[in-house]
């Protein structure tokens, strides 16, 4: 059911740690349907970006609409993929638990997952290929496996917009592809997705939007556009030299004498 | 107070339990200010709780309640507390804290079990030894005093002595390590001194409170500087005055415990250098942090006014206020900010009450989108 | 069995494991050093409560002293948000702060109250039997028993309704904020039953000692358990255990019931950190013992399969040539060599080692994971 409102809108959005502005007067939309990708260096404030939207870090001003509502109203319709480091994998549970715990929302206070809970958490465990292993303590997968826990928690979620912070960090080559193939599934089902990436090279083979974030919104749009050299120079402040020449997007040729040669083979 | 001071002079207690109080401050201090830093603030409580059952396992032994004995009977238990704590936290997924807390506990448990006993079995000669619990600085002599000083003067001065592989080890242990610094030997000496900076205080301040001497002077001087030489000396001060103003004033009133009132000297030194030291104060940060909403405001008005100003392509096009109120929504103090503003010669106002950029306003604010890596026209937006 | 012996067994049992139950989230959210602060901190609201309420026996006081440990823990927190105290420190200057008024105050109207220091923190089990609960006439048993069970059915009942909540919020706090479900609610919620616990337990057990019951168990359980449910199940069994041994330790002995039931709860903690089966330090030990001769039984196949049918291979493939080339001493290579070929996939011809086919396949399967 595509929707007439943006499954985002982010309007002014300014935090501020102490002294210095994190992130400082974001104004993005991110239109229904789509696969975004966030893109910028360290301490550009990705991961804050994604918190002040999910009301777990307080904003000093500015204004967040999802499907035109404000959070609170439409959090039955968002789902989150935190960074794998931000929990205690020694945790005392195991993997069909903590899909289950995507399902708490749904519950709401003090029910509990019954049956029918346990039969969606296994189906989605299937989805990501971990049925196997349901019943296994959390510290004893391996880092790829552990994501694909998280994403089957967001998958029983089942929310239209999805935020995910670093999905694929971490993961090797055949579970990130594995991973990016459901991002697609869950487009296809039109979902909205919004994740962090670290791999500049991947970002135009994977989204199909892209916000370039460096404390200021750099540039955001359809990755052909936005996804220049030139944005990209002043998003990472000019030592940007690694799209090959054949894959870089860009469409302004003016600038292609300038381009640095250091491409990697 | 001069009275007070002329008091400390003359009266013998007095001033042997301000030296007491004196020592324990500038050895807990100083050593302390190791154990904030290496983010072990809390094993010196540990530390100061398992020595319990180590004072009643030396009394125990020699029959002695001289400070010596007990001390290094303390410290013994102090120091298999440690190894405990860290063994329990190096092979297993128990977290530190847990361990810390077990380790306190149950050490303290052992304690409790020994001074019953020794109340049951020996008779009148245990007495006194339960004073441990919270100090008793009354009961301080001058060889207690003179027990503490030595020891504690050695420790400090080991602390001096590996001034510099001790900053390896609480900065980088791993750098240090590659330099081929003994860096666990060197923790191990290290953790030692702060076991006998503590238990050189339990007789003055007891096993409860023995932690705030540790942690406070050295939080209160970090506060006031970034260099830990600086920070070390400081806790060390800090560490003393509190001492002696807490024993003299326990001194001068009836029914005050000393151990009790040092904490609490200590604290309020903390609170004071938490609020009001220079820089990491937090009511110079309320400060700083005010006046960078109102810079982040003003920069956000005058970023405003030139990007109106490069859509129309001319710098002094005035605009109403109400229409950058529009581009700040929610803000309603956009006409406050720009009187600032003008204040500064940066934008002036029209005599319709329409709002434009000086042209030092336009230079300043080119020279801010430059600095933050903007053109006015350089986003490409989707909405 | 006496009939007090019996009560203050069945005192102390309700202790522990009313104890163990809000003890099994601190330790899980690495928060042990709180149930310490929190616990030495409630002696000022105890005092506070005292003057107000004028009584030692109040259901008032309770709530006085809990919220003086609610207190501690924002004091805690406020301290660790200005960025200027890291957290373990702002707990070591908290609790002594608040610890001392109250020792100061008791000290100053010591007169006022029947209430000394050295009671808060060590407490008496042994008098619970004494202080009873009568109401119409009728002995109604120790009002520890009382209290102590009230405060067990409160931190179960919490428990069982927020069971979910409390799980999530520990885990992963960012998806429960993002859910709707106020962790930072949930956390002085949590810091609250372990006030009321604290308090309600400080006669019996004294406040150190309270410290042992709400992590030791826990910590316990934690070695022997990779389910929640479980772990909290476990707690309480070793909460009791731990109850029951300390009475009759103390009972032996002659000594502070309190001190050995903690004394207990170490010493069952060592003796299951020595022996969990898969957890413990000897099981630890055991593996990476074993693990050690399976990798040097598996060097020994690859060596001997890369010299196999080369021309040095007379030289290569002598036991004192392992010392050698391989870096093993003269005892060790022995010993690898007798359980390689105990395991069939090494045999000894006149002084030569040959591969057998097994120990082929051991070799190849190596090569090939690596």
């Amino acid at each position: 059911m595509p929707d007439a409102d943006p499954a985002l809108t982010v309007r002014d959005l300014t935090v501020a740690y102490n002294e210095e502005p994190v992130l400082w007067d974001i104004d993005w939309t991110v239109p229904a349907g789509t696969l975004t990708g966030i893109v910028g260096p360290n301490g550009a404030g990705k991961t804050t970006l994604l918190q002040a939207i999910l009301g777990i870090e307080t904003p000093a001003a500015g204004q967040v609409r999802i499907f035109g509502q404000s959070y609170e109203a439409a959090r039955d319709r968002v789902g989150y993929v935190p960074q794998r480091g931000s929990v205690d994998w020694d945790f005392p549970t195991d993997a069909l638990d903590v899909v289950l715990m995507g399902l708490y929302g749904r519950l709401g206070w003090i029910r509990r997952p019954g049956a029918e809970e346990k039969e969606e958490a296994h189906a989605a465990l299937e989805q990501v290929g971990m049925a196997d292993y349901a019943d296994r303590q959390i510290s004893q997968l391996s880092g790829g496996q552990q994501q694909r826990v998280f994403l089957a928690r967001a998958l029983v979620q089942e929310a239209d917009l999805y935020f995910m912070d670093e999905p694929l960090q971490g993961v090797d080559a055949t579970t990130e592809r594995a991973l990016f193939d459901l991002l697609r599934t869950l487009q296809q089902r039109d979902c909205t997705v919004v994740a962090v990436h670290h791999d500049l090279q991947t970002v135009p083979e994977y989204f199909d939007r892209v916000l370039l974030l460096n404390v200021r919104r750099i540039a955001s749009g359809p990755v052909e556009e936005v996804f220049t050299e030139e944005n990209l120079r002043r998003t990472y402040g000019g030592r940007v030299g690694f799209l090959r020449k054949n894959e870089s997007p860009i469409s302004d040729s003016a600038s292609a004498p300038n381009r640095k040669e250091e491409s990697r083979a | 107070m001069l009275d007070l001071f002329s008091q400390l002079l003359t009266d013998y207690t007095l001033r042997t339990v301000a030296l007491g109080a004196a020592t324990l401050g500038i050895v807990g201090g100083g050593l302390g200010s190791y154990a904030v830093l290496r983010g072990q603030s809390l094993l010196g409580d540990a530390i100061s709780h398992a020595a319990l059952p180590g004072i009643a396992l030396a009394f125990l032994i020699t029959g002695s309640k001289a400070p010596l004995p007990l001390m290094l009977g303390a410290a013994a238990t102090g120091i298999v507390a440690t190894l405990f704590i860290i063994g329990v936290t190096n092979t297993t997924r128990v977290p530190y804290d847990s361990a810390l807390a077990l380790a306190l506990s149950a050490f303290f448990g052992v304690g409790l079990v020994l001074l019953t006993y020794l109340q049951q079995h020996a008779g009148a000669a245990q007495a006194g030894l339960d004073s441990f619990l919270f100090g008793q600085a009354a009961a301080l002599v001058e060889h207690d005093v003179v027990v503490m000083a030595v020891l504690g003067g050695i420790a400090l001065l080991a602390l001096l002595l590996f001034w510099k592989e001790f900053k390896l080890l609480a900065f980088d242990p791993d750098f240090g390590r590659s330099l081929g610094f003994p860096i666990r030997m060197l923790d191990i000496v290290l953790t030692t001194l702060l076991v006998v900076a503590i238990v050189i205080g339990l007789q003055t301040v007891g096993v409860v409170l023995m932690s705030a001497v540790i942690v406070a002077p050295a939080a209160a001087a970090r506060q006031w500087t970034d260099r830990l030489s600086v920070m070390v000396a400081l806790a060390a001060t800090f560490g003393a005055l509190s001492g002696v103003s807490g024993a003299v004033v326990s001194g001068a009133t009836a029914n005050l415990p000393t151990g009790p009132t040092i904490v609490l000297c200590m604290g309020t030194v903390v609170i004071v250098s938490l609020l009001l030291a220079p820089n990491r104060g937090l009511l110079w940060r309320w400060w700083r942090q005010w006046r960078t909403s109102r810079r982040l405001r003003q920069e956000r008005v005058l970023y405003d006014l030139y990007t109106l100003a490069a859509k129309h392509g001319a710098g002094d096009r005035p605009h109403e206020a109400a229409t950058l109120d529009a581009m700040v929504s929610g803000s309603t103090r956009t006409a406050y900010v720009l009187r600032r503003l003008a204040e500064q010669g940066l934008v002036a106002e029209t005599s319709d009450e329409r709002w434009h950029l000086t042209d030092e306003g336009l230079e300043e604010a080119r020279r801010l989108a430059d600095k933050r890596n903007l053109a006015p026209d350089a986003t490409i937006d989707d909405a | 069995m006496s009939l007090p012996q019996i009560e203050i067994q069945l005192v102390a049992t309700v202790v522990a494991v009313a104890c163990a139950l809000p003890g099994t989230f601190l330790v899980l959210r690495r928060m042990g050093m709180m149930s310490d602060a929190i616990s030495h901190a409630i002696l000022l609201g105890i005092v506070v409560g005292v003057f107000i309420v004028g009584t030692l026996h109040s259901p008032l006081l309770i709530v006085a002293a809990a919220l003086t440990g609610l207190l501690t823990a924002a004091l805690v927190e406020t301290i660790n948000s200005t960025g200027q105290v890291k957290e373990d420190a702002a707990i070591g200057l908290v609790f002594p702060v608040l610890f001392s008024i109250g020792v100061i105050l008791i000290a100053k109207f010591a007169g006022d109250m029947h209430l000394d220091t050295d009671a808060v923190l060590l407490g008496e089990l042994a008098f619970a039997p004494f202080n009873r609960l009568t109401a119409f006439g009728l002995d109604f048993g120790p009002r520890a028993l009382w209290t102590m069970g009230g405060v067990l059915v409160l931190n179960a009942l919490f428990l069982a309704l927020f069971y979910k909540e409390l799980k999530l919020a520990t885990f992963d706090p960012g998806l429960a904020a993002s859910l709707g479900f106020r962790p930072r609610v949930l956390h002085y919620a949590l810091m609250g039953l372990v006030s009321l616990t604290a308090v309600s337990a400080f006669d019996a057990v004294g406040s150190i000692l309270v410290v042992a019951l709400m992590v030791g168990p826990p910590m316990t359980a934690y070695l022997l358990s990779d389910r929640l449910e479980w772990m909290i199940s476990l707690s309480a069994a070793f909460g009791v255990l731990n109850a029951i041994a300390g009475y009759w330790g103390a009972h032996l002995l002659d000594v502070s019931i309190a001190g050995t039931m903690a004394t207990t709860t170490g010493l069952v903690f060592g003796l299951v950190l020595l022996g969990a089966p898969e957890r413990g330090l000897i099981a630890q030990w055991r593996r990476t013992r074993r693990q050690k001769w399976q990798f040097a039984v598996k060097m020994l196949a690859i060596h001997l399969r890369q010299h196999e049918n080369t021309p040095e291979a007379a030289r290569e493939c002598q036991v004192d040539h392992l010392q050698e080339h391989l870096n093993w001493d003269g005892p060790f290579a022995e010993r690898v060599v007798e359980r390689a070929v105990s395991r069939g996939s090494v045999r000894r011809e006149n002084g030569h080692l040959r591969l057998t086919d097994e120990g082929r396949e051991v070799a190849q399967e190596a090569a090939t994971q690596t």
